[in-house]
């Protein structure tokens, strides 16, 4: 016997942040195995089992499969520990888009705080996979156990703001990403990734979020 | 070679035999004024009181912040510290003792550190060894102490007392996160990673560094040795101590005191009150200025050029003076060499002001 459990579709800002607890709980399947008195429960990916008493429900139930959820993602909170490792710096506050009156009907007329949280998270999200990636020589897999940040703490010294600019030592105007690939082509020793892979859209944006606040000045040496 | 050999053979002994061997040599150690590749605290109680304000002018060399992975992971930090030891023993007159500022090993391996101990018995003159943080927070210090002697040490050499302390001591941030010893280590070597704690001396270290201290007039001159500098530069990147000011207070009464430091791996100056601050250079790479908060005295070199991968990155050497004041030498290996001179710093920075590069550090 197999039935679906329903959760309710909450929209509040509330529920948003707690994005991961919904992905993981929201199309949990229930099996009831031959005893009468436990049920096995899949979650929503599929890969984890918990067993609990036939009667467990609403929250209880919820927990339950959460906990077991929790155990199988020890890296679940991975925007938050990679924020509190390496201090990244927030995206711009665009709270200010919230006063006064919303219009109706056209892209920027109407927002709502979801949006921005949307926005928010999806945007950082990006940087801190690049911020990851920046300080991993095990994810820019590096034959030589290098990493970016062993040379750019906090990204220090990448100057993104001054691309494109002509590259003295490459004899070429070269964009911030070709100075990506030369890092990891060289001292990183790393895989060569294509311009739109994602590892270097990450990277580009950590490179670029880290300088926030910077004049942008093409061509500056 | 004799001499050295000597002194690295005592750290593949066990620890039961290096300790008699070690105990046996502290007369030696005190009559010569320099002890063996690493000295222990009693020797200083042996010293005791009665230094002398005479500086004998003496010369000595170092190398520092080679971050040495296994040569099969990466021989370029590796080859990077042959050639600084190759840099040293080339010195002629040699220099009285080759001081290794810390972080001689990536992750503090064993293997690392081996290595890095194989590489310095190279080294023609006494080497005299400091620790940092990438060495000790695999096994907090276990294979360090190990192959090196305690980390915390003095002793006198020509009329001027050298201290060398371990200014990397962090405060427990792995047991409440569960963290494996790897991923302390790991957490502690990310210069920009903000779990980790800051540095600091700790408490039981300055007790010892007073009483290290007390027999001595404060007209003797001091060299203070420590991996970070021993003052507040820049806190996410521990450039940093942050008992810096209970340190700087123990050495206060002393009217020259030298503080040679390594983990900035860059041209560093600064003075507070009658403490001179230099940074040593890394043989492995060389890091971007904090952002803030930078020394009025530093001449900062100007930037790397990363197509160079040993640009920023070399060795050099402190000429202690008759007046207990050093010349510091940064022996840059792709550029001329820059000294900065005692008379620098000690009029703050008006006179002798070393040539500043034609461009920024950027």
């Amino acid at each position: 016997m197999v039935k679906e459990i329903a959760m309710r579709n909450e929209s509040t800002v509330a529920q948003l942040m707690n994005v991961l607890l919904c992905a993981a709980c929201i199309s949990v399947i229930m099996m009831v195995t031959g005893c009468s008195e436990e049920v096995e429960y899949t979650t929503c990916d599929g890969r984890g089992k918990v067993t609990v008493a036939e009667e467990t429900e609403g929250q209880d139930l919820a927990d339950a499969i959460m906990a077991q959820w929790k155990l199988e993602n020890p890296n679940r909170n991975w925007v938050e520990e990679e924020k509190e490792r390496h201090e990244l710096k927030p995206p711009a506050d665009n709270s200010a888009l919230l006063e006064g009156q919303q219009g109706e009907g056209h892209t920027y007329g109407n927002y709502t705080e979801k949006d921005l949280l949307m926005w928010e998270r999806e945007t950082e999200k990006l940087v801190v996979e690049g911020s990851r990636i920046f300080h991993s020589a095990q994810l820019l897999k590096s034959q030589v156990s290098v990493s970016c940040d062993m040379c750019h703490p906090h990204a220090a010294n990448t100057h993104p703001e001054t691309y494109p600019k002509f590259q003295t030592q490459l004899g070429r105007v070269a964009l911030l990403r070709d100075m990506i690939h030369w890092c990891i082509d060289n001292p990183v020793r790393g895989e060569h990734l294509l311009p739109d892979d994602p590892r270097m859209r990450a990277l580009e944006a950590y490179i670029m979020a880290q300088r926030s606040g910077t004049m942008m000045n093409y061509g500056k040496h | 070679m004799e001499s050295n050999s000597k002194n690295i053979e005592t750290k593949y002994m066990d620890r039961r035999a290096f300790l008699k061997v070690s105990t046996a040599a502290m007369g030696a150690a005190v009559a010569s004024g320099l002890g063996p590749f690493q000295t222990f605290q009693t020797v200083n109680v042996a010293q005791g009181a009665g230094s002398s304000d005479k500086v004998t002018p003496f010369r000595f060399a170092y190398i520092s912040d080679s971050h040495l992975y296994e040569k099969k992971i990466n021989d370029r930090f590796v080859r990077a510290l042959l050639r600084a030891v190759a840099d040293v023993n080339s010195l002629e007159p040699q220099p009285d003792f080759v001081f290794y500022g810390g972080d001689l090993a990536q992750l503090g391996q064993p293997k690392e550190l081996e290595l890095g101990a194989e590489i310095l018995k190279e080294v023609k003159a006494p080497v005299k060894m400091m620790v940092g943080e990438h060495d000790w927070y695999l096994d907090m210090g276990e294979k360090w102490r190990e192959l090196f002697g305690e980390p915390v040490y003095s002793w006198d050499h020509k009329g001027v007392h050298l201290v060398t302390l371990n200014s990397v001591v962090e405060r427990d941030f792995w047991t409440a996160r569960g963290m494996t010893a790897m991923e302390r280590m790991m957490t502690v070597a990310g210069l920009d990673n903000g779990v980790q704690s800051p540095f600091s001396v700790g408490e039981r270290q300055r007790a010892w560094l007073e009483k290290d201290l007390a027999g001595y007039s404060d007209d003797t001159p001091l060299i203070v040795f420590s991996h970070s500098p021993l003052y507040k530069l820049y806190k996410k990147w521990n450039f940093w101590t942050d008992d810096a000011e209970e340190v700087q207070a123990i050495l206060k009464r002393f009217k020259r005191v030298v503080v040679i430091h390594g983990h900035t791996h860059q041209l560093l100056t600064n003075r507070i009150g009658n403490i001179h601050f230099h940074g040593m250079l890394s043989t492995a790479w060389p890091w971007p200025y904090a952002p803030e908060g930078m020394p009025e005295l530093t001449i900062e070199m100007s930037r790397p050029d990363p197509f160079n991968a040993n640009d920023g990155c070399g060795d050099g050497e402190v000429h202690v003076q008759a007046d207990g004041l050093v010349d510091k030498v940064y022996n840059l290996w792709n550029r001329t060499p820059l000294t900065v001179g005692r008379a620098y710093t000690a009029s703050w920075g008006k006179e002798s002001v070393p040539p500043k590069p034609n461009r920024a550090s950027y």
